[in-house]
This record gives C-alpha cells, structure tokens and sequence, in this order.
C-alpha cells in the first residue's frame, strides 16, 4: 500500500490564548504539489513547520511516508528525516557569513550527505545555473544580490540534496511581477522535473495557478476547502470566492 | 494594594527569575553536552577564536594598560599619607591578577563579545536562518553555540594573562617614568610578590567570565523575540545578565581561592 507523503489528521496547535490551528485535516499524495492558500496570521507557515518539526504540535498526528513526525528519538534519525525534505524560506535565510555556494552546498558540506568540497562546489555552480545564476556568483556574499537573487540561491539551495519532498514558504513575496513569475515557472519546472512532492503557502493568486496541483484554504485553524486548482473558481466556497477575488465584502473579516 | 498582592507580586517576580536560571542552567548543561559529542565544526571554532580572542587584544590591552597606570597613582597618592608609597608594585601586581584583570576583561568581554554573539544569533533567528539550520539537517546548539562557549573557555583565560601582564606594565611606566621608581626594583617586588595561587586565580576567573560572557550571548541571542526591538532586547539583556553573573562570580571565586 502506497501512503500519502504527507498527512495530518486533527492537528492542534495554540500559542498562549491563540489557538492557530484548530484540526487540521491534509493529505498531500506523492510527486503532487499542493498549494495551501490563507489571509495573513492564519497559520500557513506554523502547518509547514509543525510537519518539519520545527513547531511541535500539541496535539493529533502528522505523517511523512506513513511515519509520524517526532516519533524517531535518535539525531541519526531525525538526520535522515529532515535529508528528505528542502525548503524556500520566505526571506531567502541564506547565512550572511558564508558565501553563495557555500549556501547552495550547506548540506554537501556536512552531515550524513556530505561530499568532498570541489564535488559540493561543483553540484552548487550546477543548481546556481539550473535556477538561472551565472557562476561567477557563486563567491558573492548574500548582502551583495538583489532580493529575486536570493530567493534564487535559496531556491537553488533548497533543491541542491535532490530532496523528495520541498516547501516554499511565500516564494513570491517581496518580488516584482516579473521575477514573480521567474521564480514561480522554476518552482514548477523543479518539481515536475524531479518528481518531488510540493508544498507552498502563500496569498499570491498567480502563483497558485502557476504552481498547483491541488490547493487547500486554511482560515480559522482548519482546511476549509481542498480541491484540484482546477476546481478552484468553482468551488462554491463563499471563503474560497472571497479570498480569489480579493473583495472586501465576504465572511472573511478584513479587519483581523 | 493590598500586603497580599504586594507579596504576591515579589514572589511572582522571583519565581520568574528562578525559572529563568532554571532555564540557563539547563541551556549550559546542553551546551556543555554539545561540545563533547561530535559533529564538531572546526571552521566555526576558528572563526570563534579569531574574533572572540585575537580581536579583543586590542581593548583589552587599552582597558589594562590604563587601569594599570591609574592604580599606580592611587596607591602612590593613598599610600603616601602614611609613608608606605614604596608598595606600589607589589599593590599594582596583587590588584591587576587577582581582581582588575579578570574583572575589566570579563566585563570588556561582555561588552564587546557577549552583545556581538546575541545580536548575530537574535538576526539568525529573527530571519529565520536558525530554523534554515534545523532543515538543513544542522543542530544549532553544535553550530552556532558549543564553538563560540568553547573559544571563550579557551581564549578569554589568554585575555586576562596578557591583560594582568599589560595592566603591570601600565604601573611599571607610570611608577618609573613619574614617580621615580627604580625600574630593577619594581619588577623584582612585582616578582617577587606574586604567588602561584594569584596566577592560577586570575586564570580560573578568566574561563569562567569568558564562558559565562558567551553563553549568555548565545542563551539571549536564541531567545529573542521578533523584529528588531526583539534584537535590541536579546542583546540588551545578554549583556545586563553576563556582567551581573561575572561580578558574582567574581565575589564567589575569590571567596574559594582566598578565604578557604
């Protein structure tokens, strides 16, 4: 039997009085990229998060592959799971200290995936081209790119372990509408190219429909509706309309 | 307000410091574990090293040299009122090892690396570069923590001897060059005086400000809160936190090396 690689059932997480996530419901299937859709504070980036472990939740289950998150003890373990996953960090969080390729090759460099320094530059120069740098910016500091730039070598870095599973958090926030599109048609590219499984949050309309299989509407702490992108405009949601159309007027607060 | 609430409020206020040593002790007893399990990340211990030890020379030799020079002038002026200005060097060399030194370089320390170390780690994780760690299969406590509490464990012990032999020579030109010290004499009482348990002390001291000076930078820096008042506040506190438990440790130090 062939598990989901990602599902979360009933997931609870609150922070003091704020329950964020009330149930969680989400099953994401192999090699299909979902995209999870929310206003702003809903919990998008706490749900990505809580499967990588990062935010623990309090309660219900999340499981990779059929294994629930958090129930390896071992580091060897917890090594080997986090070796399946790449991520897009909304702000790049590429390490100021360290050159671009020494970004792009973090995880070459050290740990259970490590590979000799000229092989790890190698690969990095290789996935700085694949996402659309020249490799003489391989030695350039991050202060020293422009914000599209970064999401790039984050990007790059994210995709440089070949993980099976990748998360974009808000890849297009921050960027004009052109490089918006640059970094979203990659997006897409990456995936299908490596048959990865995908998951990105973000309010980016256009990069729904651009990197989506499936998408999911997080608001008030629970999925309120799942679907194929395709069935999006039609979804018969009055939250799902609301947040496509962008208006004002709907059952989704605009003062929150 | 009642005396109730008053009280309340203090035993409030006091559980929430003790919870907070509880959680410092914990945060050294892991960092302590880290640096003695491997992975270890000797590319970050040097850069720890270089920027902890080498280029804190400079301030502490500056910090010691006129520490130094203004102890001479004070004992000379002090001890001129009762015809004893001759214990100049033997005052200058017991004040700079056993309590200056240590003391000024723990604090400069604190000044200069504790705060350094909780604003980079706090932007770490305000910009989301500690959790990018985590995902990229890297325990932060190994990569960012254990090297830097090891190079101070390591250097700031160094600090302290360069800045009691500085902070004596400090003395030793003010005493010969304007209070007409003879300069044989001087080294020969400065020598003379000192004794292995002063040396060892101002050694001991100095491993411990240094360690205490980075794990409070680190402890505060992984902390902080968002944004920049976030940043602000973590290295704010690091280094209110890393001064208050120098000087303590200072006063329980020399309890045990001089009163036992």
């Amino acid at each position: 039997m062939t598990h989901p690689m990602i599902e979360m059932s009933d997931v609870h997480k609150t922070f003091g009085s704020n329950a964020v996530l009330r149930g969680i419901d989400l099953t994401i299937a192999r090699g299909t990229s979902m995209v999870i859709i929310g206003g702003s504070g809903t919990g998008k980036s706490v749900m990505l998060k809580s499967v990588l472990g990062l935010i623990p939740q309090d309660s219900g289950r999340i499981a990779v592959d059929g294994k629930s998150v958090g129930s390896g003890t071992g580091s060897a373990e917890r090594d080997a799971f986090l070796a399946r996953f790449g991520m897009l960090f909304q702000g790049g969080a590429l390490f100021d200290s360290l050159p671009v390729w020494q970004n792009v090759a973090f995880r070459l460099l050290r740990g259970s995936l490590a590979r000799p320094r000229d092989e790890a530059r190698d690969i990095a120069i290789e996935k700085l081209r694949r996402v659309g740098l020249k490799p003489d910016v391989a030695d350039r500091l991050p202060a020293e790119l422009s914000g599209g730039m970064q999401k790039r070598v984050g990007l790059a870095r994210a995709i440089a372990a070949e993980p099976e599973i990748i998360f974009f958090d808000e890849p297009t926030t921050g960027l004009d509408p052109i490089m918006a599109g640059v970094i979203n048609d990659l997006i897409r590219e990456i995936v299908v190219e490596m048959g990865a499984t995908a998951m990105t949050i973000t309010h980016d309309m256009t990069s729904v429909r651009a990197i989506a299989d499936n998408v999911a509407m997080l608001h008030g702490g629970k999925i309120r509706w799942t679907g194929p992108v395709a069935e999006m405009d039609h979804s018969g949601d009055p939250y799902v309309e609301q947040f496509i159309s962008g208006s004002a007027e709907g059952p989704i607060e605009a003062v929150r | 307000m009642t005396p109730v609430s008053v009280l309340g409020a203090i035993g409030q206020a006091a559980l929430g410091r003790l919870a907070a040593l509880g959680r410092i002790t914990r945060f050294a007893a892991s960092t302590f574990s880290h640096m003695a399990r491997p992975p270890f990340y000797p590319r970050e211990f040097a850069v720890a090293l270089l920027q902890i030890g080498w280029l804190s020379l400079p301030v502490v030799a500056l910090t010691a040299i006129f520490t130094g020079g203004a102890l001479a002038l004070q004992i000379y002026a002090g001890g001129a009122r009762f015809n004893a200005e001759a214990v100049v060097p033997q005052i200058v060399a017991i004040g700079m090892v056993r309590e200056l030194g240590p003391v000024l370089v723990g604090l400069m320390i604190a000044a200069r690396v504790t705060s350094s170390i909780a604003a980079e780690i706090a932007t770490m994780k305000v910009t989301e570069q500690i959790d990018a760690l985590v995902t990229l299969s890297t325990n932060p406590m190994k990569y960012l923590v254990a090297p830097r509490v090891l190079a101070a464990l390591l250097t700031v012990p160094v600090l302290v001897g360069v800045g009691d032999i500085i902070g004596i020579l400090g003395g030793y030109v003010v005493a010969t060059e304007t209070l007409d010290f003879n300069a044989a004499a001087y080294l020969k009482n400065t020598v003379n005086f000192l004794e292995p348990r002063d040396i060892i002390s101002s050694l001991v001291k100095g491993a411990a400000f240094g360690t205490i000076a980075a794990l409070m930078g680190c402890y505060f820096g992984m902390q902080s809160g968002r944004g920049a008042q976030g940043v602000g506040q973590a290295t704010k506190s690091s280094v209110e936190a890393a001064a208050i438990l120098i000087l303590a440790a200072n006063f329980a130090l020399t309890g045990v090396f001089f009163s036992l």
